[in-house]
């Protein structure tokens, strides 16, 4: 069986996926070594979002980066679903916050201020006061105060997406090695050796998108990558008939009528269950917002484990100790999966980092 | 489709059943079975619309894991037929397009 390849992906998830589709795309030598069903995999259990506002207000190159994938995610979508035949469902209707109290309407409005001035205005939005957001969402309840909107914000199935990318990296000459989690990895002078429960597998590049596996592995070579879990906990519901054409971080509505509802945030180490005190306040405040989902059903509930770093903001890093080992981590694999299949790619291919991603090593942390 | 196994008039209707109100009209069924067995017992048709293309549908597996049966029982939405054995002076209707009634 073949063993060795110019680049080892290590993890096959939203993050892996799209970095190792992106390098089997320009025609290179690459495998994905990945774990198994019982890991802890944020791909599986997220929320769906490719969302842009707020994001970056306190960091000018994050925002420039979200605004630049932004824009390029119709097309991205649209080759990948031609590619494959996988529907993920991307839809760009922008987005909405809904802003319940006074304090939360100048904190949103603040943030959209710095993200849109962080990128000279491309960042575009409005706030809308309730009337406005009324005719777009009649539902609403009073207690809807108005919401920012963004037309950059959109979502997709991110089962599907995870589906789609990983059939086109493998449809692009990608060898993915499911069940071989990597144990250990070390650099000789032959280059990189990697330790599965059952086998050794060699290459010049490693990039490492394990999740929250990510600091382990780095620590062995040298590198810090500090990752720590943050739960959050999500609700879908029975199918309802088409009431809400866009997005929200709290509530989006599927093509198939369901309602994916969540949006907490809880530091429970590696817990990803649920609560029932955490899955009653998501519920009261989908139904703060809109009243008539007070009588509809709850289908399943689950928890997932955000992979966050210290600072939020994503790593994209290049060991200086061993060129060749490379580390991707981020919290909005679903947003940035479109810049990491290009650019994130090109770079890992032996391009210089785009100036978009240059600001994100892991030196930051090593203060 | 699904076919009783016995014909109806092998169902001693004076002994064995109660009186259900589907849509307002008040119908004999054999105790003991499941609302959706009652609804294809009285010929109902379907039982629901679908939430997004409002196409009419009926029962399909009877064992509680499609949810085609949803219906509204006792003025209670999104209840699985299947799964609600019916009972004396038990309301029922159809469930169509819920929500719609919001807008
Ligand atoms: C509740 C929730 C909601 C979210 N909502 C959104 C959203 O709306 N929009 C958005 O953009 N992002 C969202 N995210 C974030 C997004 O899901 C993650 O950023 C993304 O899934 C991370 O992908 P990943 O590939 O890095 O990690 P993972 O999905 O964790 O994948 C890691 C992979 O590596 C494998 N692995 C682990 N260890 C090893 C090893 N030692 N060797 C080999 N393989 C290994 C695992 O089996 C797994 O397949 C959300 C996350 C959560 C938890
Ligand atoms: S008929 Fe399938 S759930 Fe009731």
């Amino acid at each position: 069986m073949e063993s060795e390849f110019e680049t080892l992906v290590i993890g096959g998830g939203l993050v892996g996926a799209s970095v190792a589709m992106g390098i089997a795309s320009k025609g290179r030598s690459v495998a994905v070594l990945d774990g198994g069903d019982s890991d802890f995999r944020a791909s599986r259990g997220n929320f769906g979002l490719t969302w842009v506002q707020g994001k970056g207000a306190e960091n000018p190159a994050y925002a420039r980066l979200n605004i630049f994938g932004a824009g390029l995610w119709p097309s991205f979508s649209e080759e990948l679903e031609g590619a494959t035949g996988v529907p993920i469902g991307y839809r760009k209707p922008g987005g909405l916050e809904f802003c319940l109290t006074e304090q939360e309407w100048i904190d949103r409005s603040e943030e959209m201020r710095l993200v849109s001035h962080h990128t000279d205005g491309e960042f575009t939005y409005e706030m809308l006061d309730h009337d406005e957001v009324k005719k777009r969402v009649p539902l609403i309840s009073d207690s809807v105060l108005g919401a920012s909107y963004s037309p950059h914000d959109g979502h997709l199935n991110p089962l599907y997406l995870l589906r789609a990318l990983q059939q086109n990296m493998i449809s692009l000459g990608c060898r993915y090695l499911p069940n071989q989690k990597v144990a250990s990895v070390i650099r000789d002078q032959d280059g990189f050796k990697l330790h599965t429960k059952d086998r050794q597998f060699f290459a010049d590049r490693i990039v490492l998108c394990c999740g929250l596996d990510n600091s382990r592995l780095a620590q062995q070579l040298g590198m810090h990558i500090p990752v720590e879990p943050v739960r959050g906990q999500l609700l879908v519901t029975e199918r309802v008939a088409p009431f809400l054409s866009m997005p929200s971080l709290q509530v989006r509505q599927t093509c198939e009528g369901t309602l994916q509802i969540g949006d907490s945030h809880e530091h429970t180490d590696l817990d990803d269950g649920t609560s029932l005190s955490m899955i009653t306040k998501i519920a009261s405040r989908a139904v703060k917002i809109f009243p008539h989902l007070e009588n509809v059903h709850l289908n399943r509930a689950w928890g997932a484990l955000r992979i966050m770093t210290p600072d939020g903001l994503p790593v994209y890093h290049q060991s200086e100790q061993y060129p060749g080992a490379f580390a991707v981590s981020c919290h909005s694999g679903v947003t940035l999966s479109v810049v990491h299949a290009g650019m994130v790619a090109d770079w890992i291919c032996g391009s210089e980092p785009h100036h978009l991603i240059n600001a994100f090593s892991a030196d930051r942390f090593n203060v | 489709m699904f076919k009783r196994i016995d014909s109806n008039q092998n169902i001693n209707l004076n002994t064995h059943t109660v009186d259900i109100i589907f849509e307002g009209q008040t119908l004999p069924v054999p105790a003991g079975i499941s609302v959706a067995a009652a609804l294809l017992f009285v010929d109902a048709g379907f039982n629901r619309e679908s939430a997004i293309s409002g196409s009419p549908r009926s029962s399909y597996c009877m064992m509680g894991v499609c949810f085609e049966c949803l219906v509204e029982i006792d003025g209670k939405l999104s209840q699985r037929g299947c799964q609600t054995e019916v009972l004396q002076g038990m309301s029922i209707n159809r469930q169509v397009l819920t929500l719609k009634a919001g807008f």
